[in-house]
């Protein structure tokens, strides 16, 4: 490492770094876009683990922040596996089914970016939770 | 967003590091690497959450999971369940007394409702161990900002307008003595770090060194900025094995990004600090003897005037701060002197960190405002008495401190109030007593401490509070006289008035502020020889009570005098001439047939 030599370095440097543990700030924070992957047995089964990481590296290469992964047990949609939830906040969740890796990049990119559903990809709205 | 999905935040300070917090790390790495999670999850050693009755801690981001007691065993489920499959473990969640509900988000544990974070708003958050992650959380944002856009006596005006004041005990405006030690005129002039920290008891400034210690480091060089001086020392107990080594690993990376040494970011300003270590005498913590303690003399106090501002560290202007003030200062220069002094009492701004400790149910670290009750902080924070036992007294301030009743719980608490009802803020102590306690043996306690710290060099300090000790001894056993109260009270009076150093002039607090609140209590063990708390063994009897005694001669068989005679299934009886109240019977009986009084 060689010296920061001015105030500007020193900030960009913690731009830069910001980014590395802003999960932690995620968990505090109340605003934040929620991407729920479900990852139970089935769900690992279907590749969602790969579907995962796919969305968070694309979430990464587009630099978009206030998003949380999370991951959840089964949702129950055994059917259509690897699902992925989306919930903005303040708004009705939308689940999304048999997502793969690429249609996973085009949730972020459409959705998460754009605010623009992915129709097709739609299985409901998921129930309500009490 | 940031390269991992999840972090793991486990603790790494001392206490959950006796706990093997260390296992858990290595076992969870493990275990995340068999399950081929190690490019998603990250690992991180975190200083103190504060929580340490319940550690160690391992927190779980981004959904925010908080679990307790974890074992190096549950790292396999942790990651099994919650890493691989997103089922939280529940048995490892904090059960709230109040609620009778596992909670998994430390936001809704009543602990940290009332808690306030600044000085500690990094420990249990980032890594103190990579330079990184404290600049990522604003870290010498606040040095950068001084540099670039402000004077020093524009950082002076801020640090007196904010309202902070010393946490080292004396409770001494900050802004003020840093403005001294700028009109003291001198080439060199040295900033000190106050981080002998030599209450029993007490942790807070070794937690913040331990969790955050880039943070001081930071508010050491704005520090010497604003008082001009270009050089600093910690003075730190050798007993903090972890604290140092966080300390040379900062101070090393610090020196890297050339946020220490010369011309730091290029402004043309030079600092450089170095670390120096004490004995563990707590006389040293007071700052001129830490000064001749640096100096290589003997760590003895000398009279003030003059003040360190004015000739300190070789008879240079020295300005010596406690490691929590430092703490606070980043988030000032960040946010504003207006943002501090709205939160805390008219006279003490800010915050307080108190080591909880004690008969309460939450042992650990607290940061509270000023202002708050100790009320609040022993019944919401520290969640009651434990064993639902009654509460009798807190003490404050350490051996310097007093203890305090039912009636001062609703008190609010600044520097101010405590003084004012026999007590003192010190550096954060807080020892919960109940019915247990007997408070004359509380008061003995401290002086013993006294006693053994006392550096000797002046008399009332020396003698007097031995002769405290001598009283204090015969009282609980039963020797005392009522003229024994009076002198105790004399005496401790006039070493109050006359020791040299704030060790003497504090010392007799414990046994004048139990004489004030307790008083019935030191009469009690001077006329009828009775110890209601039943410590002082001495003035204690142990009786069998015949209608409970089944004869089953356990107590007989126990004890080491054989003074306890009876036949089997009938009452036996204890032989009071020779009893030597070892209280073995007492604790064999399995049939509560045995009392002391
Ligand atoms: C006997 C005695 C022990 C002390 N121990 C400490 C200590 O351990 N840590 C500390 O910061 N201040 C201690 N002090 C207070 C220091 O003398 C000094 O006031 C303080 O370090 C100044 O820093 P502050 O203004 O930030 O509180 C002690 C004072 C006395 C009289
Ligand atoms: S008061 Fe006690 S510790 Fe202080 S100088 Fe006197 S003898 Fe030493
Ligand atoms: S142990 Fe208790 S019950 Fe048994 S003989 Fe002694 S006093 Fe009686």
């Amino acid at each position: 490492m060689c010296p920061i030599k001015s105030l500007d370095e020193l900030k960009a440097l913690r731009d830069k770094l910001k980014t590395d543990i802003d999960v932690r700030e995620a968990g505090e924070a109340e605003g934040n876009i929620k991407v729920i992957v479900g990852m139970a047995t089935c769900g690992i089964a279907a590749g969602a683990r790969e579907t995962m990481l796919a969305m968070l590296e694309e979430i990464n290469k587009l630099g978009i922040k206030n998003v949380t992964i999370v991951q959840s047990g089964c949702m129950g949609s055994c059917y259509a596996e690897p699902t992925v939830e989306l919930r903005f906040p303040g708004q009705e969740p939308i689940l999304y089914g048999n997502v793969n890796s690429e249609k996973g990049r085009e949730i972020v990119t459409k959705h998460i970016k754009d605010g623009e559903l992915v129709q097709n990809l739609i299985i409901g709205r998921p129930f309500e939770t009490v | 967003m940031s390269k991992y999905r999840m972090h793991l935040l486990v603790c790494g300070g001392t206490g959950c590091k006796a706990s093997d917090s260390d296992g858990i790390i290595s076992n969870l790495e493990k275990h995340i690497k068999e399950h081929g999670l190690e490019n998603e999850v990250q690992v991180v050693t975190t200083g103190c959450f504060g929580f340490c009755e319940k550690g160690p801690i391992v927190k779980v981001h981004p959904d925010n999971v908080f679990y307790i007691e974890v074992k190096p065993e549950d790292a396999e489920e942790i990651v099994k369940e919650h890493l691989v499959k997103g089922r939280v473990v529940n048995r490892l969640l904090y059960v709230e007394p109040t609620l009778q509900e596992r909670v998994g988000q430390h936001k809704d544990m009543a602990f940290y409702k009332k808690q306030i974070r600044i000085a500690l708003r990094n420990c249990g958050f980032i890594s103190p161990e990579d330079i990184n992650e404290y600049i990522s959380v604003e870290g010498y944002q606040a040095l950068g900002k001084v540099l670039t856009e402000m004077s020093p006596e524009e950082v002076i005006e801020l640090v007196k307008k904010s309202g902070l004041r010393g946490r080292g005990g004396g409770g001494f405006p900050t802004g003020i003595k840093w403005e001294a030690a700028r009109k003291t005129a001198s080439e060199d002039k040295y900033i000190i770090c106050n981080a002998d920290e030599g209450d029993p008891g007490a942790f807070m400034d070794r937690s913040i060194l331990e969790g955050d210690p880039h943070s001081v480091l930071e508010a050491m060089a704005i520090a010497g900025y604003a008082t001009g001086a270009k050089e600093g020392f910690i003075y730190i107990r050798a007993e903090y094995p972890l604290a140092i080594h966080r300390l040379q690993i900062a101070i090393t990376q610090a020196r890297e990004f050339g946020l220490l040494g010369k011309d730091i970011l290029g402004t043309g300003f030079d600092f450089d600090l170095d670390i120096r270590y004490g004995a563990g005498a707590f006389v040293c913590g007071e700052e001129t003897a830490l000064i001749h303690s640096i100096e290589g003399d003997r760590g003895e106090p000398t009279n003030k005037p003059p003040f360190p501002a004015q000739s300190g560290l070789w008879k240079k202007p020295t300005s010596v701060n406690n490691v929590e003030t430092f703490a606070n200062i980043p988030p000032i220069i960040l946010k504003g002197a207006e943002w501090f002094s709205a939160i805390g009492t008219e006279k003490s701004k800010g915050t307080k960190v108190f080591a909880l400790a004690g008969k309460v149910n939450n042992v650990g670290l607290v940061e509270v405002p000023m202002g708050i009750t100790l009320r609040e902080i022993i019944f919401d924070i520290g969640g009651g008495i434990k064993d639902d036992r009654k509460f009798k007294s807190v003490q404050t301030g350490g051996p310097s401190g007093g203890c305090l009743t039912e009636e001062n719980l609703d008190t609010p608490i600044d520097y101010e109030t405590l003084a004012s009802i026999g007590s003192m803020m010190g550096s954060g102590g807080m020892i919960v007593m109940d019915e247990d306690d007997c408070m004359v043996n509380v008061a003995k306690f401290y002086l013993e401490f006294t006693v053994d710290e006392s550096c000797g060099k002046c008399t009332p300090c020396r003698v007097g509070n031995k002769r405290l000790h001598e009283i204090l001894t015969r009282i609980t056993e039963g020797k005392g006289t009522m003229k024994d109260l009076e002198v105790l009270k004399e005496l401790g009076e006039a070493i109050k008035d006359t020791a040299l150093c704030g060790l003497g002039q504090t010392s007799p607090n414990p046994v004048l502020s139990t004489m004030k609140y307790f008083w019935d209590e030191y009469v009690e063990h001077v006329k009828d020889k009775k110890c209601r708390a039943g410590v002082c063994t001495s003035l204690l009897s142990y009786y069998i009570i015949a209608e409970k005694c089944i004869g089953c001669t356990a107590c007989a068989r126990v004890c080491p005098v054989k003074c306890i005679k009876g036949e089997v299934k009938k009452p036996h009886e204890i032989d009071q001439s020779k009893c030597i109240k070892c209280g073995a019977c007492y604790t064999a009986c399995k049939f509560k047939a045995i009392e002391k009084r």
